[in-house]
This record gives C-alpha cells, structure tokens and sequence, in this order.
C-alpha cells in the first residue's frame, strides 16, 4: 500500500526549499527565488487540494501538524480556566472541559484532545476518552447550563477507547447517557468537528444546535479502515471505504446533517493556522450571536425536531 | 458494529440461533449440547430446560411472549429502508436489503407493536436480528422514534428489547445520527416522567448499547447476553490480549452496576409487568 499522505509530497518538498532559502536569505537573487518558489506552491496547493480524494481529505483530517482543541482555546479564547475530573472515578486527558471568554463573552469549551508528541499521545490516549472523560464533559456542560453559559464542543477523536477498563466502567453507558442529556440541556450548544469524528465517541460531545465542520475534517460511523476490514475483508481497501462512507464535509453537508463547513485555508488548516482560527471564530461568534436570542426553554424543542429529521427512510 | 462472522451461501441462512423450530422436529443445545423435542424448548420459552441457555428467538416471537395473550397491534409497519448513499462494498447494499427482506419477511431490524401487558397498555419496539444482525439504519432508527413519541402521545410506557451487533455501516453517518435522534426522543420520555424499560438480548452491542439500551429506567439482560460498546475482537485486538472467560456478559455487566436486573425468559413478562404497575400507580398484576 502507498503511504496515504503521498498526494502532500510535492508540496512539503517545497516547503523544504523554502525554509532553506529562507535560512541563507537576504541577497536579491535568492529573494527573487524564494518569490517563484512561493508562488510555485500556491499553485500547486491549490492544484492538490482541488480535488481532494475522501481517502487523502482523512489524511488531511488526521495530520500530524493539524491544529489540535488546545490550540483553537490558546488561539481563540481567553483566561480559560480547566476544570477536571468526572468526580466519580478520574480525570480522562483525552477530553479537556472547562470555561473561557471569546471576544468577552463567557463560554464552555468541551473537546477531544490528542496529542502531538509520543508523551503528549500516550497522556491523551490519541483522543480516545475513556467513560469518566464523558461524564466530565457531561458534568462541566450542566455547570454551563447552571449557570446560562453557551456551550461550544470541539470534535476530533479516532472514536470512544475500547479497552477493557472502559467497558468494564461503562463506555456505552457514559456516551448514551451524553446524547439523551445534551438533547436536553437548557443552554446553547454549538458543535464543530475540527478533525476526525469517529462514531459514538464523537458524537457524545456533538448533539447541539449548530454542527459544523472544517473543510477537511471527517465525520463516520466508522474508521475507513475498519470499514474495510469487514465489508471488505481487507484493511488495505480502506480507500475505498472512504468513498463509499460519505464521510467529507461537503457529503454530510450535501446530507442535511450537519449545517455549515467551515473553509479551511489552502493547503489545509495545518498550512496557515491562523488563517483557519480567523475563520472557525467568524462562524462561532456568528452562531453564538443567533443563539443568544433563543429563549432557553425552546432549545430542546428546536434540537429534537433537528435531529428527529435525520435519517432516509421509505413508506412513512 | 455487525458483520456476519462466517462465509454464508447466497440466500441468507437464518442465523444458527435465531429459528423459531418447527415443531416435531428435534433440536440441540448450543451449550450443553443435550438433544431435546423442539416443542419441549418451545414451551419453555425457547429456553434449554437442561442448562437455562436462551435460544435467539425472532422479534414477533418475543412480542408474543410480552404481551397480554400473545396479542399485539403492529404500526409503522409501511417504514422501510432505502440507500441513501448508493453505498456497495462487495455487494450493494440495496441487494442486501432485498436478499434480507426475502430472508425473514421484515421491511427492516425492528417490529413496533402495541398492546397491553399485565392489563397495562404498552408501546414495545423489538429488534429482529435476523434481519443484517440487527443493526440500527434510519429505519430502526426512525421506528424506535416514533415508538417513543406514540408512547408520549398516549401516555404509554415503552419497552425496547434491543438485539443488535450495532451500527449499519451501509448507511454511515445516517445511521451514527440514529443513536442521537433515539436518545433525544428518550430525553422526551424523561420529561414527561413516563417509564422506559431496555430489555438487552444477546447480543446487544456498539451504536445500540451506546444509546437506547443503556438509557432505561431500568435496563434488564437475559442471561448470558453479550453486551457491550466495543465488540470482543476489537478489545483484543486493542489490549492484545484475550478477554476472561465472561466478559461482557449480563452478568459480569450486573456485578459492574450497569444493568438493574438479570432476568430468565421465562419470568421476563412477570418482571416487567411489576415494575410497569409500580411505575404507572396501576394495581399489582395478577399472580
Ligand atoms: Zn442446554
């Protein structure tokens, strides 16, 4: 099998020149090479992320150098406070909970976090919560409700850890219990899958009034891979599985079931960051906005009737 | 998340334990292995009198064991599935859905049915295995949703027995979106103070577990019923290891506090009309 990230080969190669340009710069000449050079990878970025496979926009949702929850906090929001535990068990690394301000306003940021380096990955669990990580998230949501704090969810998660210590603490318990209580909470909620969004795990911080998606990120029942390996019989077919599960924004979009995509930058969230957070925090405030005007008591009217639509059904 | 485990010829063979036995013939025990008259498990629920193990009954025959009489109205019978993706793998899944329906005589995994149970008018929706394991598409789906609201707009307990290896991957984020649209219409139900009693038979995993079946009031297993987020293979695939002999099982879940009752089939009709009289202030059924 070719190394999936192949398609971004190209463009990294000239990344690479350009730092190294970068690194003996200051003479015209080089100047005037690094311009062509600059502008040689625009071309081919915007080439390459044009037309985008489902299989290469997983890779996108799951690169290394993607932005992670705790950068879009560090990056959006302001003074936020961590608040950990589940107060019944332990605290899960792979969801971080707690309470912000963006632009002055108070907000509950809830999210998936993986980490970046091996110490940072193994901490995090590569952003598979475990059931007290719910039910942290869980217990920081109903704060917000307490208190009339909008809620704002950010999803990026293989999918719920199935390990052995999270079944036997009720894995499917925590994330049931999730979407039956988000359905109900009586304060806003807006949901914004960022990288990948992987099944019940995901989907147990993703019942709110407003979904959206990065460009790139993916939203699935389950992993291509693992897709694959049963209707397929074979992992290695997992590009194929990409296709066939509908699981790019613009799909989802196209599906009704999710409401907005958010564009990422060229090159993707992870070539301009700052570019991508300028954007992410456009749509947030704007939805944050509409929903400040929403009587709380209609909220779960308004998220049953958003949710009950989905599905495709014959004869009804 | 289900998947058919063994290579099977084209017509889909009823799975190994899901026959109803036609009577006069002969049947064997997938645990003890005793050989008895298909009648003699039939009378007993469809249960080994050798050694309790619960035989994988069809939905219409659990209905029947639940209700008052055996007796029940079926609605949203008309609700069927469609491919919303044009989803094929090795095969389409609109060829699945024909050879299926072919197969057990459902338009899709779940029967809702009305009746009542101990006197006390019941909404139960129950799963059909038979039909591609059980698992959830917008079917199921949209048939527990309107088993809920039916039982909000008549003040109804509902009954769900879930038997299910999980998601249909055939229809993807639709089908994620399920387990979202069944626990809302649930948290409907919670509002209203109207009781909702999960029935968990074997097996009862991924999308189904990690929605409605653990959201009972009470959440009941029959005994020795798989049940879990994370199928086994996976998790040993995880820890790399095996798992301990049962794992996962009703009653390894019942020591762990995530189910109230481990209850045999044949007093699964007492069980549940006690707790429905108690629940809804009705007079205690009759013995
Ligand atoms: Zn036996």
């Amino acid at each position: 099998m070719n190394d999936p990230r192949d398609f971004e080969r190209p463009i990294l190669e000239i990344e690479e020149q350009i730092e190294n340009l970068k690194l003996f710069g200051g003479e015209a000449k080089r100047e005037k090479e690094l311009a062509a050079l600059q502008k040689k990878l625009a071309k081919l970025r915007r080439e390459v992320f044009a037309k985008l496979t489902p299989w290469q926009v997983v890779q996108v949702a799951r690169h290394p150098r993607r932005p992670h929850f705790l950068d879009y906090v560090e990056a959006l929001f302001d003074s936020f406070t961590e608040l950990r535990g589940d107060r019944r068990f332990a605290d899960d690394p792979a969801v971080v909970a707690g309470f912000a301000r963006f632009r002055g306003r108070p907000v509950c940021l809830v999210g998936h976090q993986k980490g970046r380096d091996t110490k940072q990955k193994l901490l995090r669990n590569f952003g598979m919560p475990k059931p007290e990580g719910y039910r942290k998230a869980l217990r920081v949501m109903r704060l917000a409700e307490k208190f009339r704090v909008p809620v704002l969810t950010f999803i990026d998660t293989p999918g719920a850890y199935p390990g052995m210590d999270a079944e036997e603490r009720g894995q499917a318990e925590a994330i049931a219990y999730n979407l039956q209580e988000m359905a109900r909470l009586r304060t806003s909620v807006v949901v914004t899958v960022t990288g990948e969004g992987g099944s019940g795990g995901a989907l147990a911080l993703g019942v709110g009034d407003r979904v959206n998606m990065l460009e790139h990120s993916i939203y699935s029942v389950i992993s291509p891979e693992g897709c694959a390996a049963i209707l397929w019989k074979d992992a290695a077919r997992a590009e194929e599985a990409a296709a066939a599960l509908k699981l790019t924004a613009k799909d989802l979009l196209r599906l009704a079931l999710v409401d907005r995509v958010i564009e990422e930058p060229l090159g993707g969230a992870h070539a301009d960051p700052p570019a991508l957070f300028a954007s992410v925090a456009m749509v947030l405030e704007e939805q944050l906005s509409e929903l400040a005007a929403v009587d709380p008591g209609s909220l779960f009217d308004a998220r049953y009737a958003k949710f009950r639509a989905m599905g495709a059904v014959a004869g009804a | 998340m289900w998947f058919r485990r063994k290579k099977k010829p084209e017509a889909v063979a009823a799975d190994e334990r899901a026959v109803h036995v036609p009577k006069g013939m002969w049947v064997k025990c997938d645990s003890c292995g005793q050989i008895m008259f298909a009648q003699t498990v039939a009378d007993n629920a469809e249960v080994c009198p050798k050694c309790g193990y619960h035989f994988r009954i069809s939905a219409r025959r659990r209905l029947e064991s639940l209700f008052d009489n055996g007796s029940y109205q079926e609605f949203d019978a008309e609700v069927a599935p469609t491919d919303p993706l044009g989803f094929k793998d090795q095969k389409r899944y609109k060829d699945r859905i024909a050879q299926y329906q072919a197969a057990t005589g459902e338009k899709d995994a779940v029967v809702n049915a009305a009746g009542t149970l101990g006197g006390i008018p019941v909404i139960i929706s129950c799963m059909e295995y038979a039909y591609m394991g059980g698992s959830m598409g917008s079917v199921v789906g949209e048939k527990i949703t309107r088993a809920a609201e039916r039982a909000l707009a008549e003040k109804a307990p509902l009954i769900v027995v879930a038997c299910s290896g999980g998601a249909r991957m055939q229809e993807s984020v639709f089908s994620l979106m399920q387990m979202a649209k069944i626990s809302a219409a649930l948290a409907r139900l919670q509002e209203a103070r109207l009781p909702y009693i999960s029935v968990m038979t074997d097996p009862t995993t991924g999308g189904v577990t990690a929605s409605f079946a653990m959201l009972g009031d009470v959440n009941i297993a029959e005994p020795k019923a798989l049940i879990g987020f994370a199928g086994p293979r996976v998790i040993e695939q995880t820890i790399r290891q095996k798992l301990p002999e049962g794992f996962q099982r009703a009653e390894f879940l019942l020591e762990k506090g995530m189910v109230d009752l481990v209850v045999h089939r044949t007093q699964m009709r007492r069980t549940l009309a006690e707790l429905l009289a108690i629940f809804t202030g009705a007079p205690p059924p009759p013995p």
